[in-house]
């Protein structure tokens, strides 16, 4: 006879963490992964310079005096080519926008594409100039450089916030159908081990993991970027841990029918990758048509997101974040419940 | 202590149209160790999973310890122990660390160091199962079963498919926990494990068990204790009616042009036998005696060997 030796749950997390901290890639994945994706897309887009648009101008008479004028312009690349040539180009993406001289000038572009779309408003203004039109008004130009409005402040929370996603959907989804393809799943339930517990144990580790996680990245942005962190650091901690929570639970319901490792890996997928692009991680979800507003702002990892760049750029405080906090805990609750009804113990 | 540990009446259990257990009976006594013999696919491992709760039956009734699974589950399980085929524990877990988990599912129970050192794995502690060898794995899958201090052990196939050393290691651990008392259902498809280790044993082919009894009591029944095979080197014909004539034969078996004879008096029967092969002119090519098991049991009993090898 003896003692038991603590709490199963306790047991049961440090399983889990075990499982993760023994496994070198997955920490490569979780750690390293998204600070070296936000060095990256911060050296990209810190501080550039004004953009310089290439546009084709086909040969021809007049063809010369628009060259002449769009090399005295600033921010256009210009090159004279053949009407197929040019065409070529603008099919290719390496000019934005293709001149063909004459009267009036024909401006050929895909209006869909905002670089060329930038191009011909600068062209235009360019040849209205050579023509003589002269502006009436002064304009000075000043750039953003200031903390907090730049690209690398709108992405960090963003990468927080899928970090806070990818790990929690695949740490809970494929540690689940690793334990049910090893029939381990089976022999933990000929036990008295309590499923509710086995399933928390889950959420739990999770937690464990997202103190460095997210402390990590956040660290990475002040040190390296100076992104401003203007919120409370609780409010951070809150919104976190109700996400990494919420992502557990989602985790748990893609995981709770799949047999094996290919077919979570699908499911995963369909779930994350939509949120991937509409949840603004890289860019803001208002590019998106109005009516797909109210279903963009619903989804689990905009709210997140959303309640990340509140706090951290904007200082807000906790109870401004409420409304998120709530489609996180719907979600979170729901897709919990979901799983431990339909789950697949066998 | 006597009485009944297990009962399970009329089992059934379908998988599609495949009929895996076809009304089923078993009764394991208290501290008997019992076992399930058969071929793979006779439904042993379906009914043992429907006895411990894993699976539920389409019919028939299961009682363990005088208890159901429907009103008693929780505390039923504080009480089993269980190896099921094909677990694969954690690979990267310490052998301690696996058997400190699932002894913490349970109120009472062996300190794990105990079990260690009686499955022999106290000096692998600190290794990672990923690490271990198959022996080592299923003694420490045995370990997990022993470390509730189970009333009832369950094992599935224990020893399939280890090494004659590692088999007998785990034979010595069964063996002890019965000695001390426990109740133990065991399915296996190895004759010496089941005479080794069992009080009684049933056999089961085709989800039904077509015989039970000690293992003695089954090897009796063939009416005969010894085994006669010989196979001819030129296939002259030789009728049954001839063998079965010869002094002290009981059966006549005769399969994959092999011809085996089940005998109660082998001194009287082998001299017989030579007279006749002379008599015909017949030359053996194959001729051994053995004294009779559990196989040649189920191959009376079932006209096929309990492995298909």
């Amino acid at each position: 006879m003896s003692e038991r030796p603590g709490h199963p749950l306790v047991h049961l997390t440090a399983w889990r963490i075990r499982e993760f901290t023994r496994e070198p890639e997955a920490l490569f994945w979780v750690f390293v992964f998204p600070v070296l994706l936000a060095f990256a897309l911060g050296l990209a887009f810190k501080n550039r310079a004004v953009q310089v648009v290439a546009v084709a101008v086909e040969r021809g008479s007049g063809a010369a005096d628009l060259m002449q004028a769009l090399d005295a312009a600033a921010g256009v690349a210009p090159v004279l080519v053949d009407s197929s040539e040019a065409r070529n180009r603008l099919r290719t993406g390496r000019v934005a926008l293709v001149v063909r001289p004459g009267e009036p000038v024909v401006f050929v572009y895909d209006s869909t594409r905002q670089e060329s779309y930038v191009a011909r408003l600068v062209v235009d203004q360019a040849i209205q100039r050579a023509a003589g039109v002269e502006p009436r008004r002064a304009v000075v130009d000043r750039r953003v450089t200031e903390k907090g409005a730049r690209y690398i402040d709108f992405l960090l929370p963003g990468l927080i916030g899928m970090g806070i996603m990818g790990t929690g959907m695949w740490g809970v989804g494929f540690g689940i159908v690793k334990t049910r393809n090893q029939k381990l799943l089976k022999r933990l339930i000929a036990s008295p081990m309590r499923r509710s517990e086995f399933m928390l144990s889950f959420v739990l580790s999770r937690l464990f993991f997202l103190v460095l996680e997210v402390g990590s990245l956040l660290a990475f942005g002040a040190l390296v970027f100076g992104v401003p962190f203007r919120g409370s650091l609780l409010a951070v901690a809150v919104i976190s841990v109700l996400g990494a929570m919420t992502f557990a639970g989602l985790g748990l319901l893609v995981a709770s029918r799949s047999r094996t490792i290919e077919g979570v890996s699908g499911l995963m997928n369909v779930v994350m990758v939509p949120m991937w692009i509409c949840s603004g991680v890289f860019f803001a979800y208002s590019n998106f048509p109005e009516p797909m507003q109210p279903f963009l702002q619903a989804l689990p990892l905009t709210a997140l997101n959303d309640a990340l760049r509140a706090v951290i750029l904007d200082g807000t405080g906790l109870a401004a974040t409420v409304g998120f906090l709530g489609i996180l805990a719907a979600w979170g609750v729901g897709s919990f419940g979901v799983a431990l009804k339909v789950f697949r113990w066998q | 202590m006597t009485g009944t540990a297990i009962a399970c009446r009329g089992l059934v259990k379908h998988y599609g149209d495949v009929v895996a257990v076809d009304g089923l009976d078993l009764e394991v006594r208290r501290g008997e160790c019992f076992g399930m013999l058969g071929p793979n696919g006779a439904g042993k491992t379906t009914t043992i999973e429907i006895i411990q709760g894993l699976l539920r039956p389409d019919a028939g009734s299961v009682e363990i310890l005088g208890a159901t699974w429907d009103r008693d589950e929780r505390a039923l399980r504080e009480r089993l122990g269980t190896q099921l085929q094909e677990t694969k524990l954690p690979d990267k877990l310490e052998v301690e660390e696996v058997l400190v988990l699932f002894r913490s599912f349970y109120r009472d129970g062996h300190a794990v160091a105990d079990v260690l050192r009686q499955v022999g794995l106290y000096d692998k502690r600190r290794s990672w199962v990923v690490k271990l060898s198959g022996g080592q794995r299923q003694r420490l899958a045995v370990a997990c079963a022993l470390v509730c201090r189970p009333d009832v052990l369950f094992l599935d196939e224990p020893t399939t498919g280890l090494d004659p050393q590692s088999r007998r290691q785990l034979w010595d651990v069964i063996s002890e926990f019965r000695r001390q008392g426990g109740t133990i259902l065991l399915t296996t498809h190895y004759m010496e494990e089941a005479e080794r280790l069992c009080d009684r044993v049933a056999v089961v082919d085709g989800g039904r068990i077509i015989t039970q009894g000690s293992p003695r009591e089954l090897i009796t029944s063939l009416g005969a204790e010894h085994v006669v095979e010989f196979a001819l080197a030129d296939g002259v014909g030789l009728g049954r009616a001839d063998l079965a004539a010869l002094p002290g034969v009981e059966q006549v078996h005769d399969a994959d042009g092999k011809i085996r004879l089940t005998v109660s008096h082998i001194h009287q029967t082998v001299p017989a036998l030579m007279h006749v092969l002379a008599e015909r002119g017949a030359m053996l090519s194959e001729l051994t005696t053995h004294h009779a098991t559990l196989e040649d049991v189920f191959l009376a009993l079932t006209g096929r060997h309990l492995r298909d090898e």
